[in-house]
């Protein structure tokens, strides 16, 4: 199922995203989203998140599918060139894996292999061009598939609350231009920016999904705010979080924190996007303190 | 070494204002310019009356130099609209960022040979990709402004205006947004997709 076909029945969009192991091992993430993420529309499968080398995403995006989950193929153009790539998005279509999000992906040199080359031949705008030329039955090179072309949901990313807001604008608007069919947000803190950006972007008409982590401690929050480009964590939640240690540890504060961000912003968003970063137990607990 | 070479006709053209400044490059000794070609195009920019005046000099790279050359012809230079230079890609870019309210137009494409760089690169960078971007970003190289040499835009990697790669370096895409604003021409942002043609860059 292509979750683009949701967005066009006004259905509001939640999915959830998983990483690969850095082993072969994959089980515990498939048991995981079995039981905590079977409620929910889709789910991403990193690629290689951070830049740092772990399990690739379609063989773990074939593994939740096998388990009963609508998969979401991330794929970057850190790691490719544009044979690897359209190579990738074939076997992904040969192997039922029909939802995509096209990134360009983080520098090496913030992963586990520093040294390793940087590819970049395409970006985030050219890939998702790329995937509209294999649907039409032409690879980049302009030859002709053989047989059927593949047809998939594509997805991207944009960061809202970044504070160089009109560079991401412009970006999100080659996107759509390139073939972007919905939108996936860096995590939000701050509903009233999310509110802002909204507004300048809902001229594409493309679907939003708000993206959320749940804060795990005011240490996380604050690591983020020094570390994490186009994510800020205001004082007020930081001061939350450390008000309450135990609840913190619990991860109560922060599913309240981030379930009052949904609901405050899920009126001018589609579906809402949860990077959960190892907390998937708690997804439930949020979505439902969120009254979706 | 470097070869440069002028961009189509047409191409040049469509990124003319009404009135142009012309600035020639015959460059360093290790630098082949396409005098003939570039002749050409002054002659029948100035039939056409859209040049208010034009230098040929060297060394456009070295910004001390350029400034002192400039500045008896600062009244040609404040009536044009359009600065239009033909030289590698560091003197493209050291025209730019010295008229930053001005539209500073890339004549030629930039091909790497083997040997010395022959440029006084100060600030700028060329990578001799032949297919020079300068156009489309208000005069800032994306391929050297930006870590991953983004020809698209930017990515979600701008923290506080600086890259998350290297934060001693500005956002490239972030200056190319800012430029783009300064001179009005953020249309430029709408340009047909990007993407590199690695056949004509000889380093890879």
């Amino acid at each position: 199922m292509r979750i683009t076909e949701l967005f066009d029945n006004g259905q509001f969009v939640v999915t959830a995203e998983v990483g690969p192991p850095k082993g072969i091992d994959a089980s515990h993430v498939v048991e995981e989203a079995k039981e905590y993420l079977s409620g929910i529309t889709a789910v991403n499968v990193t690629d290689n998140q951070s830049s740092v080398m772990r399990m690739g995403s379609l063989p773990a995006c074939v593994m939740l599918k096998n388990a009963g989950l609508t998969p979401i193929l991330q794929l970057t153009c850190r790691d490719r060139n544009r044979i690897a790539l359209q190579s990738e998005l074939l076997g992904a279509a040969a192997l039922g894996i029909d939802n995509i999000l096209c990134l360009t992906g983080d520098h090496t040199k913030m992963g586990d292999h520093p040294g390793a080359k940087p590819v970049f031949d395409l970006d985030s705008v050219s890939l998702l061009h790329t995937v509209c030329q294999l649907e039409k039955g032409v690879d980049l090179g302009g030859n002709e598939l053989v047989g059927e072309a593949p047809k998939f949901a594509k997805g991207a990313v944009v960061s809202p609350c970044s504070d160089s807001v009109d560079a991401q604008l412009a970006k999100m608007e080659r996107k759509v231009m390139a073939g972007a069919e919905y939108f996936q947000t860096q995590a939000v803190f701050d509903s009233e920016k999310f509110i802002q950006f909204m507004e300048k972007a809902k001229q594409f008409g493309k679907p939003v999904q708000l993206g959320v982590i749940i804060p795990k401690s005011a240490g996380m929050a604050k690591f983020m705010n020094k570390n994490v480009a186009g994510v800020h964590v205001p004082q007020e939640m930081i001061d939350a979080l450390a008000a309450d240690k135990e609840r913190a540890k619990a991860g109560i504060t922060g599913v309240e924190i981030a379930a009052k961000i949904i609901k405050e912003c899920r009126p001018y968003c589609q579906g809402v996007h949860i990077m959960a970063l190892g907390w998937e137990a708690k997804v439930p607990q949020l979505l439902e303190l969120a009254g979706i | 070494m470097l070869i440069t070479e002028l961009k189509a006709k047409e191409t040049i053209a469509s990124q003319l204002g009404s009135k142009v400044f012309v600035i020639f490059c015959h460059g360093c000794k290790e630098i082949r310019f396409p005098e003939k070609e570039a002749d050409d195009l002054l002659e029948e920019l100035t039939a056409a009356g859209k040049v208010t005046g034009s230098i040929t000099t060297d060394y456009i790279c070295d910004p001390d130099q350029l400034k002192l050359r400039l500045e008896k012809f600062a009244a040609a230079i404040e009536g044009a609209d359009t600065i239009l230079v033909a030289s590698c890609g560091v003197g493209v870019q050291t025209v730019a960022s010295m008229f930053e309210s001005k539209k500073v137009v890339a004549a030629c494409d930039t091909y790497a040979l083997p040997g010395f760089q022959g440029v006084t690169p100060l600030e700028h960078d060329c990578k001799q990709c032949g297919e020079c971007y300068l156009n489309l970003t208000g005069g800032i190289c994306p391929l050297t402004a930006c870590s991953k040499s983004l020809v698209n835009g930017q990515c979600g990697g701008c923290k506080d205006g600086k890259c998350e790669v290297d934060p001693g370096m500005e956002c490239g895409w972030e200056r190319i947004q800012k430029r783009l604003a300064q001179i009005g021409r953020l249309d430029a942002l709408k340009a047909p997709i990007q993407i590199r043609n690695y056949a004509t860059d000889v380093n890879i």
